[in-house]
């Protein structure tokens, strides 16, 4: 019981016991088909939502940099999932095995351009390395919209630009989009995706890389002269969140028919990034939360459909204004402190 | 001939990104946060004077003056409501209010305008310039001369009059500008005030290009503005107008010789590459860092 004594570690797995057990009554509910059609139907983009908002919570949380653009690493996971999917559906017969490779090969290929993109973003400091970001994920989804990709039995053929003549069929097509050959996601794969990435994260944050970054975030001078290599640390981080991304990337592509570059935006973006925000800096359970509650509040706002976004702008505003008032911080710390001395006291009665 | 008349609309087309990144630079020089609801200030400032001509039926020149003010109000309500609250709080915290902002107004537009795309009329009512092949557009003279305009105006102001001098003051050193008696929340007002009446000015003449208005309208040229303040030197001036011609021209060229399709691609893969050659952009000061 040591790994209990640790407040951290006692923590987390609170966190993942909650989700494990959480889940596994979703999944049961699915399962029995008692969930309604919009929720069941909601339930691989909360997975995606989920693991998304847990890797930028690794750029934005750990590592204190503000990245605009982690929709584009998902994106480059969606689309070499996809290519692997069509490319080696003939060669690996189980849909599982299928699934597993072109999530590695997803995570693998994120991570490849994270490294890439890494080299020059992780040198800026601050408003200049967020924008730098931004201009990184417009790039991807401008290129990926004009990437043509066909597959025959020679192989994979590709070329950059409409009207191209390629042979065999068309993967990706432009503007268009992907095809997506096999329908692979559901809700079981998107668990154990959400409980793997989980234990990547709490791992590594824990770890000896972890604590070197967390300082590098307070204090990157002090850091660097105790001998920190900030690049190299800096690095591993922003490369293992694009990885993540990637991963999610492919869960979100096998869960439709089509994927289009133009999906993968500045707003979805923001939209992950607000989920951090939200959840609380570095807060992995914050994270989860308000990935969930962030995917599925639109969905319940449906009824009001006109309203719908005006609502979620309003709710995102006062949120954010309530969360900075110094009052209700005030209010939050004695109201912790009132619930956790009610708990002692029931305790001490217990004994 | 295209070349240079090429050159010419990549010239009008940054003329505007700077008007817009003034917007962006002022507000980040003095409060130091980005405001990302600016672009939507300008799709706002479209639609007004939209209104204005085709419902009320004034003027164009009138119309853009209503648009000036009904932007200033809303630049300084937003600042008022949304930013101030925040103003000790984390920069990412006012980052995602001003995000919630601009979903907010866009929201709001798309209630009361629908998403049915307007075409916006040309307020210029000058006629084209002809010299041997080459013609240039009246809405190309016009945005030129104004950005020259107001370029000139906004640094003779914060050279000059007090209220500028009092920007430049806050925005060197916030607290030390307070000790002198210089009220911050007026200046930072203020700043949200000439940055949406710019708004509205840019987006008049953004529409007049491309006269396409639905509310999301203003999100592109907002991004584009950003990237040109970021690239002249976020903070200054002179470097927004470097980095909006040199944005214009940029994507103009990309356009016509390299793709259509990967001409957003080529102006942010320049950004990158003039932010690996100057880290604080082009004209920014650099910040020596203290321990």
């Amino acid at each position: 019981m040591r790994l209990w004594k640790s407040k951290t570690s006692r923590q987390n797995i609170i966190t993942l016991a909650s989700v494990v057990v959480v889940f596994t009554v979703v999944f049961f509910l699915n399962q029995g088909r008692m969930l309604s059609r919009s929720l069941s139907g909601q339930l691989v983009p909360i997975c995606v939502y989920i693991i998304m908002a847990l890797s930028l919570n690794l750029t934005v949380g750990i590592l204190g940099e503000l990245s605009l653009g982690h929709a584009g690493f998902m994106s480059i996971g969606a689309f070499s999932g996809v290519l692997a999917v069509t490319s080696l559906g003939q060669y690996i017969g189980n849909p599982i095995l299928l699934m597993i490779v072109a999530i590695l090969i997803g995570g693998v290929m994120a991570a490849i351009f994270g490294f890439l993109i890494g080299i020059p973003v992780l040198r800026l400091r601050g408003d200049y390395l967020a924008i730098v970001t931004l201009a990184f994920g417009e790039i991807i989804k401008n290129v990926l919209n004009c990437l043509y990709v066909t597959i025959d039995a020679d192989g994979l053929h590709v070329a950059m630009f409409s009207g191209a003549k390629l042979p065999g069929e068309f993967i990706i097509n432009g503007p268009q989009g992907a095809k997506v050959s096999q329908h692979l996601s559901n809700f079981g794969t998107g668990f154990v995706l959400v409980i793997v990435v989980m234990l990547i994260i709490m791992n590594f944050v824990h770890s000896k890389e972890g604590r070197a970054i967390k300082a590098i975030r307070d204090n990157p001078i002090a850091a660097e002269s105790v001998g920190l290599n900030i690049t190299s640390y800096k690095m591993r981080a922003f490369v293992i969140s694009a990885a993540m991304a990637g991963m999610a990337g492919v869960l979100f592509a096998m869960n439709y028919s089509a994927i289009e570059a133009k999906k993968f935006n500045f707003n979805t973006s923001i939209s992950v990034l607000v989920m951090v925000v939200l959840g609380g800096m570095g807060s992995l359970r914050g994270s989860i939360v308000a990935a969930i509650v962030l995917t599925v509040l639109p969905e319940l706002l449906r009824g009001f459909d006109d309203y719908r976004m005006l609502i979620y702008a309003i709710v995102l505003i006062l949120v954010m204004l309530l969360n900075s008032n110094p009052r209700f911080q005030q209010f939050k710390i004695t109201a912790k402190k009132k619930v956790t001395a009610m708990f002692r006291k029931k305790e001490a009665a217990k004994k | 001939m295209a070349f240079l008349s090429n050159f010419i609309n990549g010239l009008s087309l940054g003329s505007i990104y700077a008007i817009i990144a003034l917007g962006y630079t002022m507000v980040y020089g003095i409060a130091k946060m980005l405001n990302f609801a600016h672009g939507d200030v300008i799709m706002v400032g479209a639609y007004v004077s939209f209104v204005s001509i085709y419902s009320l039926g004034t003027p164009p020149i009138l119309a853009l003056l209503i648009s000036m003010c009904v932007c200033t109000i809303l630049g300084v309500v937003i600042e008022r409501l949304a930013y101030r609250p925040l103003r000790s709080a984390a920069s990412l915290a006012v980052l995602i209010t001003a995000i919630g902002v601009s979903y907010l107004l866009q929201n709001v537009a798309l209630l009361i305008w629908t998403s049915n795309t307007k075409v916006f009329p040309s307020i210029v009512s000058i006629g084209s310039l002809r010299i041997g092949s080459l013609t240039v557009t009246g809405e190309t003279i016009v945005s030129i001369i104004t950005c020259i305009v107001i370029m000139i105006g906004l640094t003779t102001f914060t050279a000059k009059t007090k209220t500028g001098k009092a920007m430049r003051a806050v925005s060197e050193n916030r607290q030390a500008a307070e000790l002198m008696g210089i009220s911050v929340n007026r200046t930072i007002s203020v700043t949200f005030a000439i940055g949406s009446a710019l708004a509205a000015v840019a987006g008049v003449l953004y529409c007049s290009m491309y006269p396409v208005l639905v509310p999301t309208t203003g999100s592109i040229p907002g991004i584009k503005a950003f990237t040109a303040a970021v690239l002249g030197g976020i903070g200054s001036i002179p470097g927004t107008l470097v980095g909006g011609l040199l944005l214009g021209i940029i994507e103009i060229f990309g356009r016509a010789y390299i793709s259509q399709d990967l001409s957003d691609a080529i102006v942010f893969a320049v950004l990158i590459i003039i932010l690996l050659v100057k880290p604080n952009g082009l004209l920014g000061k650099k910040v020596t860092e203290k321990v």
